[in-house]
């Protein structure tokens, strides 16, 4: 517990222990919608939405509720804020809806859910546990995206497609096309593309953590240089 | 208190189920008018890109019947709402299934008007391969607008088959099973409606569930 502020909450959300490329957590609707980058966006900021109030209300109830009932109790939290984010959403968002319309009821089995609910905010005061969903809800949101993004890319040659379900025929001005003679490989629309993009993310976050790791370290000597001069 | 911790702890949970319920009635008690008119508008909206809403001016997405014909329309309760003006039959619209998509079942709507011919063909959803069948989407490729207009006559019965097969219409390169699939199935559709399609618009109605919600294309 060296530190414990807000900017290592926000750090660890969106990098150090993003829930989705650090904890592979929520895997199920991170594989399953992300063929578009809208898709991700709408799974990601519901998601976002259910962890930052099943945060908030596990952070206020956390004196009271006795030990043994605790998982039951953070459970039906979870679930009772998941029904009323796929009630609205099906109420606001009807066509976006239709789209990510079965993976809704799954946002309750994303561990990433009850796991913070567990291992944050049922320890800690309540801004904490609000920042913590937060930035552990923005933090899978973008890794949804950018998966999103990728696969939409290669696969199909758009990027924000079919943003007018989510924003109002406004949007629709979004889409971006690469070229209209661009076929696309579909392998990164299928299934497997999910698991393929997901990898190379994963492995493209821990060769960045190398490098920042590396570049810290050869700062670290240079400004000890009567330590070990020679050391590289 | 501590000497019964199992009853508290009951106590608790059971207050949470309370909390948690009455959370979920109430939102549901809000959104489920504009649930279902959002329904019913997608519904809606559906059945007038196939059926014009100036050609009609009964309530074509509560006049329905089903229908029980596995092998014409692809199940045993399928719906078909009616489209009138005046009270004169316009058009039905038919909820057919295609039983043997390449990956699955394919919903669609048929869309016959009273002479015969084709209002349209929509995908309601599909299984088909991302990229290959389904180019069959109203929002991938214009494949389902060559239905329009078309009847057993036009072409002639004998030529409701994908090119490949000696037909008339267009299969994709790379997909041959879906349109061909389809095109069976939109085939099925107008037989039916060319030896019982009149009398369903002299049935009474079922008045049975509400109409079923049509979801529109998934991918």
């Amino acid at each position: 517990m060296a530190e414990t502020g807000y900017g290592k909450l926000i750090r660890d959300g969106l990098w150090c222990n993003n829930q989705a490329l650090v904890a592979l957590l929520g895997l199920c609707p991170l594989l399953a919608v992300t063929n578009i980058a809208i898709n991700g966006l709408g799974l990601g900021l519901a998601t976002t939405l259910v962890l930052t109030l099943s945060n908030t209300t596990v952070s206020l109830i956390r004196n009271l509720v006795r030990p043994e009932v605790r998982l039951p109790v953070f459970v039906l939290v979870i679930a009772s804020f998941v029904t009323a984010v796929e009630l609205s959403m099906n109420a606001w968002f009807y066509e976006l809806y239709k789209i990510l319309g079965i993976f809704i009821p799954l946002i309750v089995t994303n561990c990433a859910i009850i796991g913070r609910a567990e291992a944050f905010a049922s320890k800690n005061r309540l801004p904490k546990a609000i920042v913590d969903g937060l930035a552990m809800g923005i933090g899978f949101t973008l890794a949804l995206v950018a998966l999103g993004a990728m696969r939409e890319i290669i696969g199909m040659g758009t990027i924000f497609s079919q943003a007018d379900l989510m924003f109002g025929p406004a949007a629709a001005g979004l889409e971006i096309s690469l070229g209209d003679d661009f076929q696309g490989m579909l392998l990164a629309i299928l299934p497997p593309g999910a698991f393929l993009g997901l990898g190379l993310m994963i492995a493209l976050k821990n060769i960045i953590d190398n490098r920042v790791t590396k570049a810290q370290a050869v700062k670290a000597d240079a400004s000890l240089p009567d330590a070990q001069p020679n050391a590289s | 208190m501590n000497k019964y911790p199992i009853l508290v702890a009951g106590l608790l949970l059971a207050m949470f189920a309370v909390a948690g319920t009455g959370l979920v009635a109430f939102t549901q008690e809000q959104t489920k008018d504009r649930i279902a008119a959002n329904e019913r508008e997608a519904l809606l909206r559906s059945l007038n890109a196939l059926v014009p809403a100036d050609s009609i001016d009964n309530d074509i997405v509560t006049d329905t019947r089903f229908v029980n014909d596995i092998e014409r329309l692809g199940g045993d309760k399928i719906q078909v709402y009616l489209g009138r003006k005046g009270g004169q039959p316009v058009a039905a619209v038919f909820a057919s299934v295609v039983p043997d998509g390449y990956s699955g079942p394919i919903k669609l709507l048929v869309a016959v008007r009273t002479d015969g011919s084709l209002g349209g063909v929509r995908i309601v959803s599909h299984k088909e391969t991302p990229g290959l069948g389904d180019k069959v989407e109203e929002r991938k490729s214009d494949w389902v607008y060559s239905f329009k207009d078309k009847s057993l006559i036009n072409p002639d019965i004998s030529r409701w088959k994908v090119k490949r097969d000696g037909g008339d219409f267009d299969q994709f390169t790379g997909a041959t099973v879906t349109p061909r699939s389809i095109v069976g199935a939109v085939k099925n559709t107008l037989l039916y409606f060319r030896d019982k399609g009149m009398a369903l618009f002299e049935r009474p109605s079922d008045n049975e569930a509400p109409p079923e919600k049509v979801a529109s294309t998934q991918v």
